[in-house]
């Protein structure tokens, strides 16, 4: 009997112990209320890139939130691009990340390059969740249809079929300057990015 | 016997998750509670410092601040709440500064949780930040203080003696600058 009460005191324990990690950890905004899913920690990444820095970056064409089509070849020639994958509306570190580059426009213009978002959610589902962000200045796209198909050509597509949280910077060539496939659990540090884009400016 | 035993685990349990090592459950503070044990690094600016009447350099704790009541808001670069309430508590630091009754007594900090010092730095320069801000890249403070989603604002009073307490806390934006600021004042009997 007091055996018993000792494995059951000791895995009620050990669930409780863990459940606090399983709680987010993650600066939610107050913004989204109760509406975020917590999908609870996560596999740090579960794909294989199939483009690397120094190669071409695949063009795509994709349909934005605010009805236009873009495609990255649009941007030859004129601007540095960053892609930044997000893995899915609605989920606690994607919802904060693109808030933050929305207040940073100016650092972005400042080194002559542009971002867009993307994620695999269709556009109704992208419309709601983008509308809690406050009016974003860059395009949200989305690789729903065919399913992740932009992701897929990237390498960046999980195997449960959400994105990566993963950064591609691409330069006017078209040429990929820096790839960062983030541990999805965790949102990548702006100065990092900020720093690769810097460098690109001067010329490194 | 049985009882005593269940008891026992229970106590052990609970010692192991709510004692100090096991951290607070998640949550805002309770009102009249203490702050958690936690340092903040020492501004280097120079105008930061004096406004927090604070001297040397390395880490500081709250209760240090020369103040009656120190208002604590955590904050994250990238909350929408947080980018829009901005130019609110920019105008409640206005409001004290101009108040000869409050200025000195009370004093206001932000905490960037899951900020690095080069976001916290966006976010001052963005939103024109007038009061010290402080990062906490790790979300080690964030764990701290009950992992409240942000804005979140607490009040802290300060005794002669250097003892604290919980005087506000408050989840989430606040509707209006007035009525916030009469609240932390009437909670610190300063009026």
């Amino acid at each position: 009997m007091k055996k018993r009460l000792m494995i059951i005191s000791c895995l009620v324990g050990a669930v409780l112990l863990i459940m606090p990690e399983v709680r987010s950890v993650f600066a939610l905004s107050d913004a989204y209320k109760d509406n975020i899913y917590n999908p609870g920690s996560l596999k740090a990444t579960d794909s294989v890139l199939k483009v690397k820095v120094g190669g071409k970056a695949p063009d795509f064409r994709l349909k934005a939130v605010s009805g236009e089509t873009v495609s990255l070849d649009r941007f030859r020639g004129k601007k540095n691009v960053v892609i930044s994958f997000v893995p899915a509306a609605w989920t606690p570190v994607c919802s904060d990340q693109w808030p933050g580059y929305n207040i940073v426009r100016e650092m972005f213009d400042a080194n002559d390059a542009i971002l867009l978002g993307i994620t695999v959610d269709n556009i109704p589902t992208l419309f709601s969740w983008t509308n809690q962000m406050g009016k974003l200045w860059f395009p949200v796209l989305s690789d729903f249809w065919p399913h992740g198909a932009v992701a897929k050509k990237y390498g960046v597509l999980r195997s449960d079929g959400v994105a990566e949280r993963a950064l591609f910077v691409i330069d006017k060539k078209g040429i990929i300057r820096y790839i960062d496939v983030h541990d999805i659990n965790q949102r990548p540090s702006l100065g990092v990015l900020m720093g690769e884009l810097e460098k690109l400016k001067r010329g490194k | 016997m049985m009882r005593r035993m269940l008891w026992f685990f229970l106590l052990t349990w609970g010692l192991v998750l709510f004692g100090p090592a096991g951290g607070r459950p998640a949550g805002p503070l309770p009102v009249g509670g203490k702050l958690p044990d936690f340092t903040l690094g020492m501004p280097k600016d120079a105008a930061e410092k004096s406004y927090l009447g604070l001297s040397g350099s390395g880490a500081f704790k709250i209760p240090q601040i020369r103040a009656k009541t120190v208002i604590v808001e955590i904050f994250s670069m990238y909350c929408p709440y947080c980018q829009k309430e901005a130019p609110d508590v920019n105008r409640v630091y206005e409001k004290i500064e101009a108040d000869p009754a409050l200025r000195g007594k009370i004093k206001l900090l932000g905490i960037g949780v899951g900020n690095s010092a080069f976001e916290v730095g966006v976010f001052r320069k963005k939103y024109n930040i007038l009061f010290p801000l402080f990062p906490d890249g790790d979300f080690a403070l964030h764990k701290l203080l009950g992992e409240v989603r942000t804005p979140y604002f607490i009040g802290v009073k300060i005794g002669p003696d250097g003892s604290h307490h919980v005087i506000y806390s408050r989840l989430g934006a606040f509707e209006s600058v007035e009525k916030f600021l009469d609240e932390i004042v009437k909670a610190s009997d300063l009026k």
